[in-house]
C-alpha cells in the first residue's frame, strides 16, 4: 500500500527533500503557508534586482501534492493526521516538520510602527519597496538595519538597490560577529562604507518613534537618525508555533537525534526548525544536508546527520567574506597567522595547533579565493609554505577532504570517478557525485581536480589542427586568412575532415568572406549548408522559408502551400514559429527557391548553424496583458541577426509580458518585455539539457538591449567551442555570468566597441543565400543528382501516403511504391 | 562509361552519376589530384547520398565522410573507418581525353 508523506513547510529544505523522495514510491503532501512554491530564500536580496518572483524559483516539483497558501492549524500524533485551515484532514505514515524559523525582532520601542519590516520572504521586500516608494524625502532615501549580521548586510544591500542609503546597526563591537574577527570586521567595514552604508557597531536602537512622515531611530550611543524605513534582521528563531506536545532543544527548535528524527518515531524535522542533538542551523546546508538523511530514513537506509559545516564563503556588497573551522581560535593553545594588507585591501588569518602542525581554521576579507583550497585542509596537516609571509595557497589537499561541503563530497568520490572514467568533466561530475550542484562554490575546484587527474580538456579541435576554434578564430581574423587550403597548411597538418572544415567555413562566414558556396568555401560546407536545406533520411532536403517572428500574410501563407501543392511537400509547422517544407529533391531546391523568392521570402537558415528565429507572442498590439510590443521587436531582432554564423544553432524569442508566452527564457537570448522596458535573458537551452536563460539586463531601452545582443552573440562567436550552445559556454566560461556581464554590459575588456563593429558590418552585408545560388549559374549548376543526367531524378527516392501526405518510403524496407 | 568532363571535377567536391543499370557513383577528385569512385549508397541509411559528404583525410588517409551519420570511408578501398565490417564498392576511373570514366 502507497505510504503517505507529510511535510508541513513549503521552504528550499522542504523542497529538496520532496525533490530527493520523487520516484520512492510515497505519496508527498506539502502543505506550504505563503502562497508561492518554494523559492530561492538565499539569493532574496537579488529579487531587488528585477522584482520578478520568477528568477528565485527552484524547479517545479513533480508528483507531490503542494497545498499552497494552507497553514497547518493543528497534528493528531496519536491518529496520526495532520489537519489544514482549510479543515482538510490528511492521514500520514511519516511527518516531516519544516517550518524554518521566524526573524528575531528586538523588543525596541516602536518595533511594530508602519515603515518598520522584517526580512524573510518575497512579500517583506515588496513591502520594504512599497514604504521605500511611499517616502518623500527628496533624493536618497535613508533607511536603517538592525543587524550586521550575514543577513544584516543582504538587507542593507537590498536597500541600496532600492535607491535607500542604510545605517547598519549592530550591537556586537563588530560586523559579522559569528564569522569574523575583529581584524576581518574592521577591513570589511571600511570596504562596505565606500559604498554609501553607515556603520555603527556597539550600540543598539533604544527607541523608534514616528515624526510625520519619517521615522525618528534613538541610538543607544545617543545618536538620532532620521528614517524613511526600518529593516529588522537581527537573526533568526526556529519555528516552532506549532505545538506537537514534542520536546524542543535548549535554544528552541524541534529536538531530533542524529536521524532527524523527533522522540516520535513517525515525525522528523529538518532545517532551521530542528535541533539536531540540541543544535540548531540557519544555513542552507546543513538543511539541505537533513533532507538527504530523512530522504534516506524514508527509503529504508539507516544515514545520520553528518555533522554541519558551517564554514561559509560569500560576497556581501562586492566584498568576499570567508570563514572557516575555528575563525575565532578557540581552541587551546591555538595560533594565529595574520596577514593585514590595508593598501590592497585584503585581510587573512589562519587559526593553527599550538605545535602551527594543524590548521584549524581561518578568516578571509576582500580576497577570499584561496577558500577553496584552505577549507578542505581544516584538521589536517597545514603546509609549511602556507604560514610563509605571501605562502603559496595552492597546496595538496586530502583524499578525505570534502570538496563540496553542501553535499558532503570528499576529494576521493570526485578523484575515483574521474580516475574510472564515469566523468570527465564537470557537468559528468554533476550528474554522477552531485558535488557542486548546492551553492556551486566548488565548481572551480572541481576543473582543477580533472586537471590534476588528468584529464586533458584538450581544446584541440580535431586531428588537424591543435588549436581550439577560439584560437582559430584569432587566427583568421588577425591574419586575414580566406580559404581553408590557406589555414591548414600554415597552421594545421593534412587536408581537414568533417569537423575542422565545417568549423573553419563558419569562422570564415562570421568573419563576412561572401556567399558560403563560393568556391572556396563550397567543400567546406556540411552538407545541410552546401544545399541551403536540411537532409532528411531519405536523400531529400526540407526547405524553411524565412517568416520573421512569426508573423505572415495570408497572400504569403497561401504561397507555401502552392508550392508544398506543386511539389508534393509534406508541410509541418515548426516549433520556431514557421513552416518547414519536406521531400525536396537537390533538382527541385532552386525551383522552389525562385517561387519563394519571386513572392518575398529568403532564407529561413534553418540549415545552418546561425540564427533560427525569434519566436514571439502576440504583444500589446492585441494581447490585453502586454506591456510592449513583442512581435516588432522580434521581427527587429530576427531581421538584424539573420544569416549570423555562429558556432552552434542561435535561438530567440520576445515575450510582451511577464507571462512569457514566447519561452524566451529557454532561448540562447531571449527577452522580456517589462512596464519600464526590456529584461534580457542568456544562455538557455531546451533540448537533451534543459537550462533557463539568466538574467544580464533588466529594464532596459531598446537601443540599449540591442547594444548589449549585439555584444553578448559576437563575444559567443568569438569565443565559444565548435557545438558548443550559449548554454554550455556560459557554465564553462571561467567567472560565469558575472564575467559576462563585466565584459558585454561594463566593458572590462574594452573589446565593445570592437564587437559592435564586428555586428554592424554583419548587419550591412547581410544578404539572402538563396537568391545568392538563383543569380549565379556556377552556383545553379551544383544542384543536380546526376552529373552525366541532369533532370534525371534519383530513382532510389520514393514516397508513400501518411494522413493525406507524402512520407519517404523507407529505405532497404520493401514497401510498396504508390 | 562517360561520367562528365573533367573540368567539371572540383578538388575535395563529389559527383554522383547514374549507370544504365539504374545503381549509382560517386566520383571524388582530392586535392593531390588522385579520382576515386565509390557507390553512391551510404549503406548506414540507404540514402544515395554519398557523393555530398565532405572530403577530407583521417589520419592521412584520404576518406569521404557520409552526410547522414557521419562514418567516414576509405576513397581508395571503400572501406568504413569507424565500422570496419562494412566497406562500400570501389569502382575504377580514370581519366581521358579529358573526360573522366568509369572503367
Amino acid at each position: 500500500m502507497t505510504r503517505t508523506l507529510v511535510v508541513i513547510g513549503h521552504g528550499m529544505v522542504g523542497h529538496r527533500l520532496t525533490d530527493l523522495l520523487r520516484d520512492s514510491g510515497w505519496r508527498i503532501v506539502v502543505f506550504g503557508e505563503e502562497s508561492r512554491p518554494a523559492y530561492d530564500r538565499v539569493a532574496l536580496s537579488s529579487y531587488v534586482d528585477t522584482w520578478s518572483s520568477a528568477d528565485l524559483e527552484l524547479p517545479a516539483l513533480s508528483g507531490c501534492e503542494l497545498r499552497l497558501g494552507e497553514k497547518v492549524v493543528s497534528v493528531d500524533r496519536d491518529r496520526r493526521v495532520v489537519v489544514g485551515a482549510s479543515g482538510v484532514e490528511i492521514s500520514y505514515d511519516a511527518l516531516v516538520l519544516a517550518t524554518g524559523s521566524v526573524p528575531f525582532v528586538p523588543p525596541v520601542p516602536g518595533r511594530d510602527l508602519p515603515g518598520c519590516h522584517v526580512y524573510r520572504t518575497i512579500d517583506d521586500l515588496d513591502d520594504i519597496r512599497a514604504t521605500v516608494e511611499a517616502a518623500d524625502r527628496p533624493g536618497r532615501k535613508s533607511g536603517m538595519v538592525l543587524g550586521g549580521g550575514l543577513l544584516g548586510l543582504e538587507a542593507a544591500n537590498a536597500l541600496r538597490g532600492m535607491g535607500v542609503s542604510p545605517h547598519v546597526v549592530e550591537l556586537a563591537p563588530r560586523l559579522m560577529p559569528i564569522q569574523v574577527d575583529d581584524g576581518g570586521a574592521g577591513l570589511l567595514k571600511r570596504l562596505v562604507e565606500k559604498l554609501d552604508l553607515t556603520v555603527h557597531t556597539g550600540t543598539s536602537a533604544s527607541s523608534i518613534e514616528r515624526d510625520g512622515t519619517r521615522l525618528i531611530a534613538k541610538l543607544a550611543s545617543g545618536l538620532e537618525l532620521d528614517l524613511d524605513v526600518v529593516v529588522f534582521s537581527a537573526g533568526i528563531r526556529p519555528r516552532t508555533d506549532l505545538d506537537l506536545g514534542l520536546e524542543l532543544g535548549p535554544r528552541g527548535g524541534y529536538l531530533v537525534d542524529a536521524a532527524c528524527r523527533t522522540s516520535d518515531p513517525h515525525v522528523f524535522a529538518i532545517g532551521e526548525c530542528a535541533a539536531v542533538e540540541g543544535v540548531t542551523y540557519g544555513l542552507v546546508a546543513p538543511g539541505y544536508s537533513m533532507a538527504e538523511v530523512v530522504a534516506d530514513q524514508l527509503s529504508g537506509g539507516a544515514r545520520v546527520f553528518p555533522g554541519a559545516d558551517v564554514s561559509t564563503k560569500l560576497k556581501l556588497l562586492g566584498v568576499d567574506v570567508a570563514s572557516f573551522g575555528d575563525a575565532h581560535a578557540v581552541t587551546e593553545g591555538a595560533l594565529e597567522v595574520v596577514v593585514n594588507n590595508a593598501v590592497a585591501g585584503t585581510y587573512s588569518k589562519l587559526v593553527v595547533s599550538d605545535d602551527a602542525r594543524i590548521l584549524l581554521g581561518g578568516v578571509l576579507v576582500g580576497d577570499a579565493s584561496s577558500y577553496l583550497s584552505l577549507r578542505p585542509l581544516v584538521g589536517k596537516e597545514v603546509p609549511a609554505a602556507l604560514l610563509q609571509p605571501g605562502g603559496a595557497v595552492d597546496v595538496e589537499m586530502p583524499a578525505d577532504a570534502q570538496v563540496c561541503s553542501c553535499l558532503a563530497v570528499t576529494k576521493q568520490t570526485i578523484t575515483d570517478a574521474i580516475q574510472s572514467g564515469v566523468a570527465c568533466d564537470v557537468a559528468e561530475l554533476k550528474a554522477c557525485t552531485k558535488a557542486g550542484t548546492g551553492c556551486g562554490s566548488c565548481v572551480p575546484m572541481l576543473k582543477k581536480l580533472l586537471t590534476e587527474c588528468g584529464v586533458e580538456q584538450s581544446k584541440a579541435l580535431c586531428e588537424h589542427f591543435t588549436h581550439s576554434r577560439a584560437e582559430l578564430f584569432e587566427i583568421v581574423q588577425a591574419t586575414r586568412i580566406t580559404t581553408f587550403s590557406d589555414l591548414v597548411s600554415k597552421h594545421g597538418t593534412g587536408r581537414g575532415c568533417d569537423i575542422c572544415k565545417p568549423a573553419v567555413a563558419s569562422i570564415l562566414a562570421s568573419l563576412g568572406n561572401g556567399h558560403i558556396l563560393g568556391e572556396a568555401q563550397v567543400s567546406l560546407q556540411d552538407t545541410n549548408d552546401k544545399f541551403l536545406a536540411n537532409l532528411q533520411r531519405n536523400g531529400t532536403y526540407s526547405v524553411v522559408p524565412r517568416i520573421p517572428g512569426g508573423e505572415i500574410t495570408p497572400e504569403k501563407l497561401i504561397v507555401i502551400g502552392e508550392v508544398a501543392r506543386d511539389y508534393g511537400l509534406y508541410t509541418k509547422i515548426t516549433g520556431g514559429q514557421r513552416i518547414d517544407l519536406f521531400g525536396a529533391t537537390v533538382d527541385q531546391l532552386p525551383e522552389i527557391w525562385r517561387r519563394l523568392v519571386d513572392a518575398g521570402f529568403e532564407s529561413g537558415h534553418a540549415y545552418g548553424k546561425s540564427l533560427r528565429t525569434v519566436k514571439s507572442c502576440v504583444g500589446t498590439t492585441w494581447c490585453r496583458y502586454g506591456v510592449q510590443d513583442s512581435v516588432g521587436l522580434a521581427i527587429e531582432l530576427e531581421l538584424r541577426y539573420r544569416g549570423l554564423r555562429s558556432p552552434h544553432k542561435l535561438k530567440s524569442a520576445v515575450s510582451g509580458c511577464a507571462r512569457e508566452c514566447a519561452e524566451a527564457r529557454s532561448k540562447d537570448f531571449g527577452v522580456i518585455a517589462t512596464e519600464n522596458g526590456w529584461n534580457l535573458y542568456v544562455a538557455g537551452n531546451g533540448g537533451f539539457t534543459p537550462r533557463h536563460a539568466d538574467l544580464l539586463v533588466s529594464d532596459v531601452d531598446t537601443e540599449t538591449l540591442i547594444r548589449v545582443i549585439d555584444r553578448f552573440l559576437m563575444f559567443y562567436i568569438r569565443t565559444a567551442d565548435r557545438l558548443q550552445r550559449t548554454a554550455a559556454w556560459l557554465e564553462g566560461l571561467d567567472g560565469g555570468l558575472d564575467h559576462l556581464r563585466e565584459v558585454v554590459v561594463d566593458d572590462k575588456l574594452g573589446i565593445c566597441a570592437d564587437l559592435e563593429a564586428a555586428m554592424a558590418s554583419h548587419v550591412s552585408d547581410y544578404a539572402d543565400e538563396w537568391r545568392g545560388v538563383l543569380e549565379d549559374p556556377e552556383k545553379l549548376a551544383r544542384f543536380t543528382s546526376f552529373v552525366n543526367a541532369p533532370g534525371v531524378p534519383d530513382p532510389t527516392i520514393s514516397f508513400r501516403a501518411e494522413r493525406g501526405q507524402r512520407v519517404p518510403v523507407s529505405l532497404g524496407i520493401p514497401e510498396v511504391v504508390r | 562509361m562517360i561520367v562528365c568532363d573533367f573540368d567539371v571535377l572540383r578538388p575535395e567536391q563529389g559527383v554522383a552519376a547514374l549507370l544504365p543499370d539504374g545503381s549509382q557513383v560517386a566520383v571524388f577528385l582530392t586535392a593531390d589530384g588522385a579520382l576515386h569512385a565509390l557507390d553512391n549508397i551510404d549503406p548506414f541509411s540507404g540514402a544515395a547520398v554519398l557523393s555530398r559528404g565532405i572530403v577530407g583525410d583521417r589520419g592521412g588517409v584520404p576518406v569521404v565522410v557520409s552526410p547522414v551519420y557521419k562514418q567516414a570511408f576509405e576513397l581508395a578501398t571503400g572501406k568504413c573507418l569507424d565500422q570496419p565490417d562494412v566497406s562500400v564498392t570501389v569502382h575504377g576511373v580514370r581519366v581521358r581525353d579529358g573526360v573522366v570514366e568509369l572503367t
